[in-house]
């Protein structure tokens, strides 16, 4: 019971970044019918934003330690970060240990921009283009945003720590033992996802966002600029894959192909959920997440060598011949 | 010729003697010159260019003709590469044999996979060869060990029985692969002045294997067969309508292309017989794609240009570092010597992959038919100039896609 317990535990952590990523692909799918192959960069980008504001708050200045020498008798420096001179000793080292939390507000104003901007200048120019056109573009993008991303910050992975309060190990149950940190994306993942979805069900603009959704041209008749929405569910997408970014720098060190590698899982995953539903890309994601992690018992691997490896592809290759429209898929929606 | 227009017969002649000049083509400077980092003319390059060069035509099969974005090909390459490997380690060196049994695999990988996949399409389909190709690249990495030597990939041993051959050369190292003798690494320099030529074994071995690829394309492109796969990529609904099963089709066109693949990932192991899961990762799906748009899909010509151009500034670019950059930028004054460097050096060296993807994103955006698009719309306006009375027969050649 605790190691099945223990699994789905194990599942959740991976299954919220698949669920996050997911959420923003069918976003914007969605709304604006568009096939985003760069969105893993986008999940990139925002693990880098942590890194950025790590690097930042980091920024030091050598002073003279007092009566110390190093062993050439010169005075001993030692780099004092700037934080620590403005906030005083214990606030600033506790800031620079809450670093990757606090980049969370960075990422959301970056990601918001780097969506608007991303949607005006790009993506708006292929909305009448056929999909290929559009995974092609996305796809080229994601390779240049990755390479830029290498060009500054290097090809190795960076180790964005968490806070020392919560990198230690929790008693979940009596006899199972779990990562806090990894508890935390969870609650961060289940808080973003339910807020997207207040959002879009409980506030006048979420109601237009999903009347465009199931028929644009009409709320356009009715004289809404959709685009403009749109447009801002972009960014709320961009938005929701960096959030998911930040925080999984902790879990997993960040490096610039990270996004290539959950790209094609997530992509599995929308379609296993249902092309163009929200709660079937988070479900699909959990359910994958939880998939894997039990594929990667010992019990599985030595019944089925390689599960765990293949495990995810199957179940997409099952579904998708089997319920062509996935999970939750609605009926007309890229029925081909 | 041949069974070939005109048009197309002048196409053929003009691969046959690019492929076959090569070696000067490509190798314009002297050798000790400075500018002679560009030079492409030696043998594993050139080995790549046809190899690449069929794989993309192979692409082009499928995605030119019926518009079935495939990012998986690349399984189909390593299963080939696999295939031809194991023919070396289990019956002789001679590439032949090697080479037709890593065509007969991956045809009938690509049936399996093709069968499956091809029951949906659109971005499904996209997503069912990337699942595939996926599959085969994590098996391949880990359980399926035993057949392909995992992480360190598969390599010839001086114990591999080689029941037609010898399991050692004379010397006591591992025999060298083979055309009935022929060594593939055997290569002839011809100096020339300043200049070295290499002819390779090797190159004009995989030439001549592209130069067949490239007329069977033509005739695919040519024949009853080629036009039912543009009525797919068209309009399919129509097709059903007219009473027409498109399935048969798109799978024989998806099967031919794999086999191309399976070719093109034989070339690969005969001319280096080792092979890795990574040549089966989607990133190398990705590049077969990107070499087929760059160059142009759907053309004839343009998935070899654009194999050609990517493995060239691949090769040439990232080789340029940032002193050989300061070399150029040498005559400058210091301050504005450093200022061009900066702005340049993110492009070049490791940073290729940057001009790739940027050139890439150019081309998709603003010419959705590639370089041989390009091309014709330079010649296009050419022509426009010179005669403008003549304008209705350039909106005529306009009118025909590019091919």
């Amino acid at each position: 019971m605790d190691a099945i317990l223990l699994q789905i535990l194990n599942g959740l952590d991976k299954g919220s970044a698949y669920a996050l990523i997911a959420l923003g692909l069918t976003l914007i799918f969605g709304t604006l019918g568009v096939v985003n192959f760069a969105h893993g960069a986008l999940f990139m980008i925002g693990a880098f934003c942590a890194v950025t504001l790590q690097r930042l708050l980091s920024l030091s200045h050598q002073v003279e330690v007092p009566g110390q020498v190093d062993f050439l008798g010169n005075p001993l420096m030692a780099d004092v970060p700037y934080v620590t001179d403005w906030f005083g000793e214990a606030t600033g080292n506790a800031i620079i240990d809450w670093s990757v939390p606090l980049a969370i507000l960075l990422t959301i104003p970056v990601m918001l921009l780097v969506g608007y901007v991303m949607e005006r200048g790009l993506i708006k120019h292929f909305y009448k283009r056929p999909h290929a056109d559009q995974i092609l573009v996305t796809f080229g993008l994601a390779i240049v945003l990755q390479e830029i991303v290498k060009y500054y910050y290097g090809a190795n992975p960076i180790q964005t720590p968490a806070p020392e309060a919560l990198s230690g190990v929790a008693q979940v149950l009596p006899g199972v033992v779990y990562p806090i940190w990894r508890i935390v994306y969870f609650c961060f993942a289940a808080l973003i996802i339910s807020g997207v979805f207040a959002f879009l069900q409980f506030t006048t603009f979420g109601m237009v966002v999903r009347a465009g959704m199931a028929d644009r041209e009409t709320v356009g008749l009715l004289g809404i600029d959709i685009d403009k929405r749109f447009t801002f569910m972009f960014g709320l997408a961009a938005a929701v894959a960096g959030l998911a970014g930040v925080m999984y720098g902790p879990i997993n060190a960040p490096n610039y192909h990270m996004g290539m590698d959950f790209l094609v899982l997530s992509f599995v995953v929308v379609v296993v959920g249902g092309m163009g539903s929200l709660p079937g890309a988070v479900l699909a994601g959990f359910l994958l997440g939880i998939l894997e992690s039990f594929a990667s018992t010992t019990w599985a691997t030595t019944t089925l060598p390689g599960i765990n490896q293949i495990i995810i592809y199957l179940v997409a290759i099952i579904i998708l011949l089997t319920r062509p429209r996935g999970l939750m898929g609605r009926k007309g929606v890229m029925e081909d | 010729m041949l069974g070939l227009n005109k048009k197309d017969t002048n196409l053929l002649l003009v691969v046959l003697a690019l492929t076959m000049l090569a070696p000067f083509i490509l190798n314009p400077f002297p050798t000790d010159s400075g500018l002679a980092q560009f030079n492409a003319g030696y043998p594993d390059l050139m080995q790549r260019f046809a190899i690449f060069g069929i794989f993309a035509i192979g692409f082009n099969i499928l995605f030119g003709l019926t518009g079935y974005l495939s990012f998986g090909h690349a399984a189909f390459l390593g299963v080939g590469s696999y295939s031809a490997v194991w023919m070396f380690k289990l019956l002789s060196m001679n590439i032949l044999p090697a080479i037709i049994l890593s065509v007969i695999i991956a045809g009938l990988f690509a049936l399996v996979i093709g069968y499956v996949s091809l029951r949906r399409s659109g971005i499904y389909f996209s997503i069912l060869t990337l699942a595939f190709a996926q599959m085969s690249f994590a098996l391949a990495y880990s359980v399926l060990t035993p057949v392909t030597n995992g992480e360190t990939g598969l390599q010839l041993t001086l114990s591999d029985p080689r029941i037609l051959g010898s399991s050692a050369a004379a010397d006591g190292s591992i025999p060298v692969t083979n055309l009935f003798g022929l060594e593939m690494r055997s290569a002839w320099d011809m100096a020339v002045g300043p200049w070295t030529f290499t002819f390779s074994a090797g190159y004009y071995f995989c030439a001549i294997v592209l130069l067949v690829a490239f007329y069977l394309s033509i005739r695919i492109f040519r024949s009853p067969f080629g036009m039912m796969l543009r009525a797919i990529k068209s309009n399919q609904t129509r097709l059903n309508y007219t009473g027409l099963n498109p399935k048969p089709y798109t799978l024989a066109a998806f099967v031919i292309s794999g086999m191309y693949a399976g070719l093109a990932g034989g070339l690969m192991a005969a001319m280096d017989p080792l092979a890795g899961a990574e040549r089966m990762q989607w990133t190398a799906s990705g590049e077969v794609v990107l070499m087929t748009i760059l160059g142009g899909a759907g053309t004839l010509i343009g998935p070899v240009l654009g194999a050609g151009m990517i493995k060239y500034f691949e090769n040439i670019l990232s080789k340029i570092n940032e002193s050989v950059l300061h070399g150029w930028f040498a005559f400058m004054p210091d301050g504005l010597e450093d200022f061009f460097v900066a702005i340049v050096y993110p492009f070049v060296g490791k940073g290729w992959h940057l001009t790739l993807g940027i050139l890439f994103m150019l081309v998709v955006i603003f010419l959705p038919g590639g370089l041989v698009e390009g091309g014709q719309r330079i010649g296009a306006a050419f022509r426009r100039k010179g005669k403008k009375a003549g304008g209705a027969e350039a909106e005529a050649a306009k009118q025909q896609p590019g091919e």
